[in-house]
Parts: C-alpha cells; structure tokens; sequence
C-alpha cells in the first residue's frame, strides 16, 4: 500500500515474487492498477488520499471483532496505559484533539500525556519553535515511572481512558461503509483484506506492511505510518520473522542520507541538532535531550563521542568538547522553508547535489523562480540538469517571463563522478550498509562526492590559516587529515568509515555500547558503532546466501549491532519462548542465561525475562524483562503516541489540501498542523475551485526512469522505453473532456499547466466517493526540459503544502483539471512567485 | 476454475507478426533480368541447334545483356555491396538464394563467353560449348526465383510454392520470345513470337489458378500497389499476345513489347503482393489457424 | 533441413549440451532490464524514441535493434474471487527462438548464420552482406537489417554466445529479476517448465500453457520457449509456426517441372516457319 514496488524497486520485488511463489498472498492497495498490480493476489484500488479511511477501517475492524493479539497487546504495547483525564479526541472536538491553539496552528500536547506521567519525545527536542521536527518521537521520558511502568494501567483494558479503549473510541465510525463511501472500495473487497490480514497474523501467522512515498509524500504522512503500525501492533506483527512494516525508500542511500544526515535537524545517529536557545551547552543539551529511560539515556555519551571525530584533540572536557562549534537552528531550516526564503531575500546561496529541484521538487516553477533570486548557486550532477541551466532554457525563460540577462545568479556546474567511480556505501531501508568499489576512474573533471566536500574544505581551510577570529575556530579545528591516494588526490572512503565507526583507547571500537562520555572514545555515527568492528570493513562482506543462515548476516552489515530484525525480542512472548515453532527468531536460553536465535537480539543478552526494574533505575536499566520496544522508556510500542507528533496521537483521516470532497466524519477537513504557504505562486484552490478542478490527481514514478530524469532521460537505452511524458486516464473520463488516445492533453492545476501525451487506460477505472463519481488522473513526474526525452515536470502542478512533522510535500493527492490539445505556446505559467 | 472474458485482442496492437521482406525495386527488377536471360539463353541454344544463327545470335545478346545487368542489382540491393562474393563461401541446396547465386554465376560466366566469341568471331567450339552450358542452365536460372519467395514465411508466396515457378517460367518464356521478336530480324524471329504467345498465354493461365488456389491469401494479390500492378499488367500481356499472335509487320514488335511490359508488371505485382502479406497479421493468423484447427 | 540428427539439430558434436531460455512470463514484472542489459552488453544501437501509446510497449518489436521486446496486453477479466470487472495486465519478453528447425539459417546463402556448439543460432557479422534473406524467412519476425550508416547487416539475439561459451548466463537472464528469464540446459528447461504449467493449473490459471516446448510443432520446438498465460497472437506470436523449409523438397520439385516445361516450350517453338 503506498507502494508500486514491482516498478519502483523491481530487484527488492524479487522477494515478493519469491514469497508468492511460496503461497504469501500479495494484496496490492493503490489507486492505480500498476505492475505491481498485475503480479499480486489481488488489486484493491482506492482514491489517492484517502488511505487512512482504509487503515482506520483495519484498526476499527480488528478492535471490534476482537481479532486483535491479546497477549502481544496487552504486555508489549501500551494499551493499558490510562491517559490523562484532560485529553479529548477527535471524536469529542469534530475532528481536533485538546489542546489546538487556532493562532499558532500548534497543539500543545500537555493533555495527552500518560496520567500521572510527564512524557516528552525523549530522543529530543528536534526542532524548537513554530515546528517540530524528523523523528522526534523516539520514546517516552519516564521520569514518574515505578519498577518501569507508567503509573496508571488497567490491564483489564476497560478503563475508557485507558489507550485501548481510546482507540476504539477514536476509530468507532471507521466502519466499512464509511471506508467505502471514503474511499471508493466497495465493503466487501474491504473486508476481505482485513479478513485476510487477520486471519494471517497471530502465533503462527506473521503479514508484511510494505509502503513508500505514496504514503509518506502527504499532510497525513506521518500518520499514514502510525496508523499501519497500530495495525500492525494490534495484529502482533512487529518484531517478528515475516512481519513489520517496510519503508521502501526512493533512492539506494536515502537511509544513509538521514543516519549521516543531509537534513538540518539532526546529526548523526539521529541526534538533534542543538538550537540556539535553548541548548547554550553541552549539559544543557544533554539533559534537555535524552531520556533517563531506555538507550536514549546515553545520549551524552553519544554526543561527545561525535564531536570528539568531528574536532579531534582540539574537542576536551574543559570546553566542553567543542560542542560551541557546532552550528545552531533557529527554527524551520528545511529545504522548503529555504526555498521560499530564497525569493524573500534571505538566502543568498545553494549548493544542490544530486538533485534537481528545478523539475524534482514540489511547485518546481517557484523553485525555478527562487533560484533566479540567488547570488550563487552549486550544482554537483553527472550531467548538466535543468536546475544548472534553467536560467538559459527554462520554460520562463521560454515563455519570457524570466529573461537570463536579469537573473543575476552565478551558477556553477560541477561535474559528478559516478557511482562506480568511486568507493563508498549504501546504505539501504532495511539498514544495510552495502560497500561498493570504485570500478574505473571517473572522467575528466568528474569528482566524487568526498573529494568535492574534502578540498572545499581543505581549501577553505587553507584560506583562513593564521586567523585569530574566533568565528573561524570551528572550520580550523576540524580534524581534517584523511588520506587522499591517486593523481586527483582521492580521499580515503574507508578511513571516513572507520572515523565513523569509531575508535577508542584499543583501536576500532565494535559496539555503541562502548562509547564513552568521558572523552576517550570518538564515533562519527553511534549506530553505525561497529560497521568496522576487528578492523574489517563489514558492510563490504559478501558471503553468498548459500552459505550462511537465512538471516544471512555476512552479507553487509545492517545498523545497530548487525541486527536485521528490530525490537526482535517481540518475537518471544513475555516469558522469552516464541510465539510458536513455525515463526520462532530470538529466544532466551535459560542454560546459557542469555538471549539467543537466528539474529542479534534487540535486547541486553543476559537480561532474564522475569527482569523486574527497581525505581532508581536509570537508561536502559529501566527497561523490565518483558518489554521488547527498548527505544522507549517505558519499553512498550506506542499505539498511543503522547509525545513526539505534532498533529496528533492517533491517526484522524483527513482530505488532502486539494480535494474534491468534504470530510465524511469531521468538520475539521483537512490536517489542521498541516504547512501551507499561501503566497503567489503557490495559491491553493479556494472553494469556488472545486468545479474548475474537479479530477483526483497522484504522481508517480515509472520503473523505467529515475526521479526527475537526470539519470535516465539523458540516455538512449532508457529514454527509449518511455520517451514522452505522458498522462493516464480512464476511457470514461477521456470520452468525457474528447481526450485522444496516443494525442496531447493538456492538464491544469490552480498554479500552472503542463501538456502530455495521453494514454487511455482501464487501469485508472473511476470510483465511487461520497455516491458519485470521482475521475483519478495519473502523471509520472520523471520529465523536464533536457535530455533525450523531454516533457512537462508535474512538480510544476502541485503546491507546497507538507507534513507538519516532517516537513514532506504533498504530492500524491490534489485535484486538476485535463484538456485535449497541447499547451499554447507562451502559457501555462500561472502567478509570479 | 475461472472463465475469462478477453475484450478481444486477435493481434498485438494490429502489429504484422512476420517482417515484410527488405529488399528493394532492384529484386522486383531482377526476378525480370533473370527470368529473361534464363530463357533467352535457352532459346539461343535452341535456335543454334535448329540452324537459326540469326535468332541465336539476337537472343545470345538478349541473354548476355540481361545476365550481366543481374548482379549488378542484386549486389546493389545488398546490405554489404562490397561482400557480394561471400555469396560463394558455401553451396546450400536449402537456400534457394545460394543456388541461384551459383546458378547465375555459372550461366552468367558461359553465356557471356558464348556471346562474346560469338561478337569476336572466335573459339567457335568454345562458344558453342559455352552456349550449350548456358541453354541448359537457363531454364533453372529462370525458375528457381520461384523456389527463392516460396521459402519464406510470407504467406501469398509460401502457400503459392506450387505455383509459382510455373508462373516465372511462363513469363521468362514470353519475356524471352518477346525480347528477341522486339530487337531482331524479322525473318528468323518467327520461333521468338510463337515463345512469346505461348508463354504469354501459359502466364496468364498459370497466375489465374494461383490466385485462385491461394483464396483469402490470394487478396494481397488483388488490392493495394500489387493489385494496381496487376490490373495493367494482365490486359497488357493479353493484348500483346493478341497483337503478336495475329499482327503483321510493325504490330509485332509492339505486341512484343506489351508482352515485356505486362511480364514486368506482372513480377512486380507478386513482389509487392508477397510484401503485403507480411505485413498484415490477419493473413498469417488465418494461415494458422487452419493448421491449429 | 539443414543436416538434421535425430533430434533435428545439428549440434557440434562436442561435450555441449543444448542451452536455451525458458521464459516464464507469468512472473514477468515488465520492468525491461531485459532489454537494457541486453543492449549493453552487445552495443546494440537505440531503436527510436517514439510514443507509441500501446500500454507500456515502446519498443514495439524484435529486429536489428530490439533483441529482447517487452509486450504489454491489458485485458477485462473475470477476477479469481468472482467480482467482474477485473484486470489482467500480460507481460511477456519475447526474444529469438532458436528454432530446432531454423528457416533463417536453412536459407542463409554466405552461410552467416551458423548453429554453435550450444544448439544456438548466430549471425556472424563479418561474414553477413545484408541479402536480407533471413528475414522473410523468419515465422516469427525476429530478424532485421539494421539500415544505420555503414551497417547493412543483419543482426539478432545470439544467446550471448561470448557469455555462454565463458560459462556465464546471458546477459537478459541475468539482469531479470524475478527469474522470469531462466537460462540453462534446455532438457531441464524443459522439465521445469512442465512443473511451472501444472502448478499454474492447479492454482486455476487455466489459460497457462507452453509455447515451443514441444518438438513436434513446426520448426521442431524453440531453444527459446515460453509460458504463456493467453493465445499466442495476443501476445504477437504465430499460433502455429512452420519452417518454410519444410516444404522445400515440394518447391525444388515444381521448379524442376517448370523448367522442364521451359526447356520444352523453347523446343516447340523451334517447329514451324523462322519468320
């Protein structure tokens, strides 16, 4: 669901089929029939936007017909718990939760708190401000709890504020007919699936959730998430052999892109970065930050470890480990808000790698604008994309709203080496860092990543020798020597691995469990502890499958520890035997007095199931026997989730920004913490529009091409299979607008238009919504302006409008209109941004 | 288990399943140049044993000319001029192609011997033996081309296979007498009408059955370029047949020269019915499932 | 035939055994890395950029610049749990079938086209002049010239023949990830597939059957076969394939007639007066 794996990531998919072939059953749930489509069990479509109906309707379906793992709920999840007597729902608010403040657009989430309990996102406080940020809800703050547990449970799971109950009150009128009316699925396919689901569960039963972008990239995305874990936590399928949910993710590293991040607010291993109020030193961050609970509570130890590899001996325990050098948020710093700070002045420069926000980015004609207001701008690519060239070939420049001679932005073009022409790793969803050898040198001036970012900073460095001014400390500091080999002076990939593996007094450090806080140890990611364990470059092991366990741990390295399943102590029941013989994983050995099984288990090895916590307890030592979910303090999963989401802790089905219907249960229509921006350029529908964009739109990709087209339209081979950008659409609706199969149509939204080839197909049938009919239009978003095959981008179509967690743009659900005939030569710009 | 109700698709988008033959006007032409040196050397040979020098010197010439301007097409229409003897790597009875690469090859080398000592006046023995050579292999020369489109997956030729070198032979013959009554000496050309009128008549009866046994398959023979072809070329060889049969003097040779025209036509109309054919799925599926039946 | 053993093909008499592919189209994902290995690996040119709103299919067909083809049907089914209106999306890689019988090398006339050690059939590209013979001559339209600057000659899929004669896997079977493209010993093939179609049956996909796995049938079974999950010719296929050569004796034989009647109507024409 959320997902068209079979096209989008066809080698992981190979499992899928192998599964399949092996009697799993595949349910493919898109509003489209797909490739993927076409190899599963069964195809269920539904309108783009509305799969929370849908999932709510499997949370209202397991909890009322009790189908639910009991014994798994009631000891591994925090069903039980009681909830503050302040908290109201949805269902008492008409579609908000206590504590909304109409001005700020926040919750203040006081009110949703355990009773009796204090609980705040205890792996940080990722962003302060207006917005919160990525991930920050790793766990629970437990500082009133007793041997371990919140103060106030009912077992019994009776208590109507006990979060069970709240649950079933919460997701009451999800009812088949509701998802239905939703939705567009008709009752009875539904209840199918969740039949199915249910029925495929249990002890001996484990079901797969797989999902990528279609469930991220929306104002619920978050959400979307929450709502499958529920499912999945209420059905006993996490932590599990067979189980779990998998985020596919859109690129081979974008794991890795967020463990070592490229995102502004946090650091390596997900530690936050510190903001400049709030964390004025080390101690204060510390403490504002970790969690006396769980592993979190080592944060300190983490951190200094950190900034002992980024600043060497310069960082020691007089100042602080140069934890001042580190560069502080202010607030929202996230690609969108930058972007917009762009065209209001205050950001002067970018430097863009690997992307092309110019046709890859939602409203890619206000990034095109944005960009036009920068003093200098970076593009590192492998070729010359439209985000280096839109200020001479753009389709403002085209349609002469932008004229080149006034952009005044320096653009520089560097090219990029490939991945085969240089070391490195990649480390994908399920964790696995994977090593890949350079195979050949990369042409002319193409530079790898390291090697751009290696010299920049040597050279930058070079420049500020000899300065006294203490704003240059922190770049002259670094601990900057990493050996380079070869005629372009190449920097090591694998000492940059090793740093980020760490080392201690005794050489390469083998787990974060020896990081220290005391300055002795120094680990550039702490998850990533032990990916160079023994001095061996682990992520660059290749045993065949045949030759190991069919967890098959030599092949890579997966973080933390090697473990490939998390929380895999779930797979035990609360007296550490598993579930059943059939989906047995990790199981305690009372011989041996230690925790064992085909993986590395996700718990302390010798700490015995009948663990009891004493209340001085503190880190993980708060953690009781029976509590596999040992990222959080109170060691359970959270179905309800009082900290660490701003809009919510329970998922609420909401229209997306643009859509054609009202919603079916609240007055509240949409995310009310949702991010807009309304601003010329990225108007939104107002309601007069809802005739003038009357189609359900979804983008997506096709197997065939890459992202927006950088990497694949600018060859013959690909470019071949799918050469002309293209719309789909069902007989009925193209009968409906006169839209020619194999002609042009031209497809409009509130802020632009784009023209496309049109493809009449079945696979896009109309739906029924709310008793009438709904007409879904399907726009791949791969092209842009150069290449072999160029074509309208369908970023250019749709708003920013993101997550409030997260800060992801909603572009897999809003409305436009579609026309026959091409764009007219001039149009489809909309307001100037 | 399940019943499936296909909304009907009886080709893949409407795609020819077969590729239609690639080879140009140059092929149309030589099914012509070899047909009329093929027969025109047999002729020759005929006239020569029958005393007739002055037929056998005409079609000795006709002969000379047409085998000569035969490869010349036929290595144009190669993908790779310049590897046109690689034709002679191997002999392949099962390529028609291969033996007719030998067979003008052979009837090529004798006849133009033969003609030449015959202009030069020299060898005379050499030059009747190379005649012999080439008179006899004449009649393959022009009828083997039939062999060559029968052995192919195209339908409006393979399903004529029995046909078709019958059809070529009758119109190398009316070629042939046509040719020599055309360009020689009225007075010894008498044998060359009676060829031409024979053969003429022969290919008219010869594709009349052809088409007629092909059925549905005889269609690409009746419509598009094919079909225009043949609308000229059978009342062209049908009257020249009747203008040479019973003219005199002038209106022979005119009669002779439609029998050309209508022979030329006419191997065009099966070049291009075959092509046809190929490209339409329907003729290859309805083939087919005959057999599947 | 051209020199046929008892099982029709006129193997090296070498340690190979016959190797081909079974495609299993029912596991197809139509994601085309068939295609783009295969290209990249024997430099095969692109074959245009053309939009051709046939479902996904691009591509079009084989020829001189497409070895492995792509095909995308979508068909109206009645669904497995009874609701109508369902979808069915066929995808099918189609590629050279190593005929048994091989009409286009029967006919070769430089004698370009040979059968290897494997049981393959290949085009050796300094040897082809571009008659063109081959491609009419194809039941299946596999063949084409490839009409680029210099070229002229004609060119196919030959089973990786520099990969298999190293003991590696053509380029396509390997690229495919689900193993829809299955390369090996055809016996075996053969064995596995006969496995795949019972399986298929039983799990009520009635419509699975084998295309060219049989060595009666008209070019005397593929060294490329298939699994199909529909006719033939809504794949773009011929139900019923025959190798033109089999008629070949019969077309000698009307040749030798005609050119008898030739010989003898040159003969006729000679009584009577010479003017």
């Amino acid at each position: 669901m959320g997902s068209n794996m079979a096209e989008c990531h066809p080698v992981g998919f190979q499992w899928v089929m192998e599964a399949k072939r092996r009697g799993a059953e595949v349910i493919h749930v898109d509003p489209r029939y797909t490739r993927t489509s076409a190899v599963a069990s069964s195809h269920v479509q539904l309108r783009a936007g509305s799969d929370m109906a849908f999932l709510g309707g499997l949370v209202h379906h397991i909890l009322e017909s009790r189908r639910d793992f009991r014994e798994y709920v009631l000891e591994y999840t925090n069903a039980p718990v009681i909830i503050d007597d302040r908290f109201l729902d949805t269902e008492d608010l008409d579609g908000l939760f206590s504590g909304w403040d109409p001005e700020k657009k926040t919750y203040d989430t006081t009110t949703w708190q355990y009773e009796g309990m204090e609980v705040a996102a205890s792996a940080g406080q990722r962003e302060l401000g207006a917005t919160a940020g990525e991930q920050a809800g790793h766990g629970g703050h437990g500082s009133t709890m007793h041997h371990g547990e919140p103060p106030s449970e009912d077992r019994t799971l009776e208590h109507p504020r006990c979060v069970y109950q709240l649950l079933r009150k919460h997701f009451r009128r999800y009812t088949p007919e509701f998802v239905e009316q939703t939705c567009g699925v008709p009752r009875d396919q539904f209840l199918r699936v969740a039949e199915a689901l249910c029925d495929n569960s249990g002890r001996d039963r484990t079901s797969a959730i797989v999902y990528s972008v279609g469930w991220t990239q929306h104002t619920v995305g978050v959400q979307y998430i929450r709502a499958a874990a529920i499912v999945q936590l209420l059905l006993g399928n996490i932590g599990r052999p067979g189980g779990g949910i998998l985020a596919l993710r859109g690129h081979a590293s974008i794991q890795g892109s967020t463990d070592i991040p490229t995102l502004y607010n946090i650091l390596p291993g997900y530690i936050p970065m510190p903001h400049v109020h709030a964390h004025q030193d080390l101690r204060t961050f510390v403490e504002s930050n970790a969690a006396p609970g769980g592993f979190w509570g080592n944060m300190e130890a983490y951190t200094v470890s950190l900034l002992k590899a980024y600043w060497g001996d310069n960082a020691t325990a007089e100042n602080g480990y140069c934890f001042d050098y580190l560069p502080r948020i202010s607030g929202d710093h996230s690609i969108y808000a930058s972007v917009l700070g762009m065209l209001d002045g205050t950001v002067e420069g970018m430097i863009v790698a690997g992307q092309n926000p110019a046709v890859g980015s939602a409203n890619s004609r206000l990034h095109r604008f944005a960009m036009a207001e920068l003093d200098w701008l970076v593009v590192r690519d492998l070729f010359e994309v439209e985000t280096a060239s839109f200020w001479k070939d753009g389709p403002e420049i085209e349609r002469g709203e932008l004229r080149s001679e006034d952009i005044g932005t320096e653009v520089f073009f560097m090219p990029a080496a490939a991945h085969t022409e240089k070391d490195g790793s990649f480390t994908n969803t399920q964790r696995l860092l994977q090593w890949h050898h350079k195979a050949v040198e990369p042409a002319g001036d193409c530079r790898s990543e390291l090697w751009f970012y290696y010299h920049l900073g040597r050279i930058i460095r070079e420049k500020l020798a000899g300065s006294v001014d203490e704003i240059d400390r922190p770049v002259l500091d670094l601990q900057w020597d990493y050996p380079t080999a070869g005629e372009i002076a190449e920097p090591s990939a694998e000492a940059v691995l090793r740093e980020i593996n760490g080392t201690g007094p005794d050489g390469e450090l083998s787990a974060y469990t020896e990081l220290k806080q005391d300055g002795s140890t120094s680990c550039g990611c702490w998850i990533y502890c032990g990916v160079f364990a023994d001095a061996t470059n682990q992520a660059a092991r290749r045993v065949p499958g045949s030759e190991q366990t069919w967890v098959a741990p030599e092949w890579g390295w997966a973080w933390p520890a090697n473990r490939r399943i998390l929380y895999n102590r779930a797979s035990a029941d609360p007296e550490g035997r598993p579930w059943s013989q059939r989906k047995r994983y990790v199981w305690w050995d009372e011989r041996e007095g230690k925790w064992t099984g085909d993986d590395v288990p996700d718990f302390e090895p010798a700490k015995r199931p009948d663990y009891v916590p004493p209340d001085d307890a503190k880190a993980q030592d708060m953690i009781a026997g029976d509590h596999p979910f040992i990222m959080q303090a109170d060691g359970r999963a959270w179905l309800y989730a009082p900290a660490g989401l701003v809009d919510g802790p329970l998922p609420t089905h909401f229209e997306p920004e643009e859509s054609p219907f009202p919603n079916g249960l609240y007055g509240q229509r949409s995310n009310p913490a949702r991010q807009r921006f309304p601003r010329p350029g990225n108007e939104y529908n107002d309601d007069a529009d809802g005739d003038r964009f009357p189609f359900v739109f979804t983008t997506y990709r096709l197997t065939e091409h890459h992202t927006a087209g950088g990497m694949s339209r600018t060859l013959e081979y690909l470019s071949e299979l799918q050469p002309a950008m293209f719309c789909e659409v069902s007989p009925q609706l193209a009968a409906e607008r006169g839209l020619e199969h194999g002609g042009w149509a031209t497809v409009l939204t509130r802020r632009s238009a784009i023209e496309a080839r049109v493809l009449v197909t079945d696979r896009l049938r109309p739906l029924r919504v709310q008793d009438r009919i709904v007409h879904q239009v399907g726009l791949p978003y791969h092209w842009g302006w150069r290449g072999l095959s160029t074509g309208g981008a369908a970023n250019d179509l749709v708003s920013i409008t993101l997550d409030p967690n997260v800060h992801i743009q909603e572009v897999k659900a809003a409305t436009c209109d579609v026309r026959p005939g091409r764009l007219q030569p001039g149009t489809g710009g909309g307001e100037r941004p | 288990m399940t019943s499936t109700e296909r909304t009907g698709h009886e080709s893949y988008y409407g795609r020819p399943i077969l590729k239609q033959p690639v080879w140009k006007s140059e092929v149309g032409w030589y099914l012509f140049t070899g047909g009329l040196a093929g027969a025109s050397a047999s002729l020759s040979l005929a006239a020569r044993m029958a005393g007739n020098r002055s037929l056998a010197r005409t079609s000795s010439l006709v002969a000379a000319a047409a085998v000569n301007v035969s490869p010349l097409l036929l290595v144009k229409d190669l993908g790779r001029p310049e590897r046109f003897l690689n034709m002679l790597r191997v002999f392949k009875p099962t390529s028609p192609m291969s033996v007719g690469s030998w067979l003008l090859a052979a009837t090529g080398t004798a006849q133009s011997a033969a003609t030449t000592c015959e202009l030069l006046d020299v060898l005379p023995r050499v030059g009747g033996g190379a005649q012999a050579c080439a008179g006899l292999l004449g009649p393959a020369l022009a009828t083997y081309t039939g062999a060559l489109l029968s052995d192919t997956a195209v339908p409006a030729w393979h399903e004529a296979r029995r046909e078709l070198p019958a059809v070529f032979a009758a119109s190398s013959c009316a070629s042939a007498g046509a040719a020599a009554t055309l360009v020689g000496d009225v007075r010894a050309t008498g044998p060359a009408r009676r060829l031409a009128v024979l053969g003429a008549a022969a290919e008219l009866v010869a594709t009349g059955i052809m088409e007629r046994r092909l059925g549905v398959l005889g269609e690409p023979y009746r419509q598009g370029r094919a079909g225009r072809y043949a609308r000229v070329a059978k009342p062209a060889t049908a009257a020249g047949l009747a203008v040479t049969a019973l003219g005199r003097g002038r209106l022979r040779r005119a009669g002779a020269a439609l029998i050309l025209g209508g022979a030329v036509l006419q191997r065009f109309a099966i070049f291009e019915a075959g092509k046809a054919s190929a490209r339409d799925p329907r003729y290859t599926l309805a083939l087919q499932r005959q057999h599947a039946g | 035939m051209s020199n046929p053993r008892a099982d029709g093909v006129e193997t090296y008499r070498g340690e190979q055994q016959r190797m081909g592919f079974f495609t299993d189209t029912s596991v197809c994902i139509g994601c085309k890395a068939c295609e783009v290995a295969c290209k990249e690996w024997n430099a095969v040119p692109e074959d245009g950029l053309v939009f051709t709103a046939q479902s996904y299919d691009n591509t079009g067909e084989l020829g001189a610049n497409t070895w492995r083809h792509v095909a995308f049907v979508e068909q109206q089914v009645e669904a497995h749990d009874g609701t109508t209106d369902a979808m069915r999306w066929l995808m099918s890689s189609d590629v050279c079938k190593h005929c048994t019988h091989a009409a286009c090398l029967d006919v070769c006339p430089t004698g370009a086209l040979f059968r290897t050690e494997f049981g393959t059939v290949v085009v050796q590209e300094d040897v082809c002049n571009g008659c063109g013979y081959c491609i009419p001559a194809c039941p299946f339209g596999v063949l084409d010239r490839r009409e680029i600057e210099d070229d002229g000659r004609v060119w196919k899929c030959t089973l990786c023949y520099d990969r298999v004669g190293d003991g590696m896997t053509p380029a396509c079977a390997k690229a495919c990830p689900t193993e829809s493209i299955q390369f090996g010993p055809l016996d075996e093939l053969r064995e596995r597939a006969d496995d795949r179609v019972a399986e298929l049956r039983d799990a009520g996909e009635q419509d699975a059957r084998l295309y060219g796995a049989d060595p009666s049938d008209g070019v005397g079974g593929f060294g490329a076969f298939f699994l199909l999950l529909d006719e033939p010719e809504v794949y773009g296929l011929p139900p019923d394939p025959v190798v033109t050569t089999r008629d070949l004796p019969e077309m000698w034989r009307a040749v030798g007639a005609a050119a008898l009647g030739l010989a003898g109507a040159v003969a006729l024409s000679m009584l009577g007066r010479r003017r």
